[in-house]
């Protein structure tokens, strides 16, 4: 399974995002956001960063990268993408996710460990975990305060896309503690915390990230063999 | 010559906190009677030929501004002439 990480000028967790993806048992592809051109991936993780200086709004640039349109279609037609941080930014940016990021409510950086509960293990990058499990990763960030309309957040809460919430204490302000959020096809799931900074014990809080990748790889390989057993096409 | 200006405001029910700090910040310069400050953003597009607004509306609407959050208004700015006349 090959899974393509893409870098835009200004993204900084390029190289652990494929690091990630290595250890999960993927081939790591590096995408280049001026080409297009997928070479193939069977999945996309757009990572963490500063795409573009976040010049205008976060990600509001980076949405219009030549290999945004490719990723963009291929999103729609079921390519599980996975975007972190800056990522997340973009995905909301370039509306395959709902609502926006914001700045902190507290206008402070956050950068901590940060306890989060998986909210559903019915999207392409979640199927490893299990539904209400505590999980401690990385988060840092200064526009991570995620806000919708009430509306929209019903909605979110009502078709059990909210991937992750917050616990023990929200960094950003985010509306209700919303963490992560996914499409209704389930393959596109946006995160503000780093999954790929918890995937070694030498370098990070817990091991807990990796499953992000590992699901992805389960995803793919229940398509490929035809069955529909990880989540997200059954919606 | 030809300028658009383009106002990007956070919309009313989206939290301000840049502009909370800085009403808190104004008592501190002896200004008490303020309700509420909110911080946008404007954008100047000169254009090389005549104003073209719906061409400003599209680039406002794509990139300018993020609908879910944020209202924008369009004005050619009359004053860019003159403005350039006075400068050079």
């Amino acid at each position: 399974m090959r899974i393509g990480v893409v870098t835009f000028p200004g993204s900084l967790d390029d190289g652990d995002a494929a690091r990630a993806a290595r250890i999960a048992g993927a081939e790591s592809v590096r995408l280049w956001h001026g080409d297009p051109d997928l070479h193939g991936v069977d999945a996309v993780i757009l990572p963490g960063g500063f795409s573009y200086g976040d010049a205008l709004r976060c990600g509001a640039i980076a949405r219009f990268a030549p290999v945004m349109e490719t990723i963009a279609d291929a999103a729609r037609g079921g390519l599980p993408v996975l975007g972190i941080c800056n990522g997340f930014q973009i995905l909301c940016e370039a509306h395959l996710l709902p609502g926006a990021l914001t700045r902190n409510q507290h206008l402070h950086f956050r950068n901590r460990d940060q306890h989060l509960r998986i909210e559903t293990a019915s999207t392409a990058w979640t199927n490893a975990y299990t539904e209400g499990q505590e999980i401690l990763i990385p988060v840092k960030n200064g526009e991570g305060c995620f806000v919708a309309d009430e509306r929209t957040l019903d909605e979110l809460e009502g078709e059990g896309r909210v991937v992750a919430r917050y616990t023990r204490g929200n960094p950003n302000g985010s509306q209700r503690d919303i963490a992560a959020i996914t499409n209704a096809a389930g393959n596109v799931v946006g995160i503000m915390p780093h999954p790929e900074h918890a995937v070694e014990a030498l370098t990070g809080p817990s091991l807990d990230g990796l499953g992000f990748f590992t699901s992805a790889l389960r995803h793919l390989a229940g398509t490929a063999a035809g069955g529909q057993l990880t989540g997200g096409t059954q919606r | 010559m030809a300028r658009v200006v383009v106002d990007v405001m956070l919309k009313p029910e989206i939290l301000d906190p840049q502009g909370q700090a800085v009403a808190n910040a104004l008592p501190r310069l002896g200004v008490s009677d303020i309700s509420s400050v909110r911080i946008g953003r404007r954008i100047e597009i000169e254009f090389a030929g005549e104003p073209d607004l719906d061409a400003a509306r599209e680039i406002a609407d794509k990139l300018l501004a993020n609908p879910v959050i944020e209202d924008f208004s369009i004005r050619v700015d009359e004053t860019a002439g003159d403005a350039a006349q006075m400068s050079a």
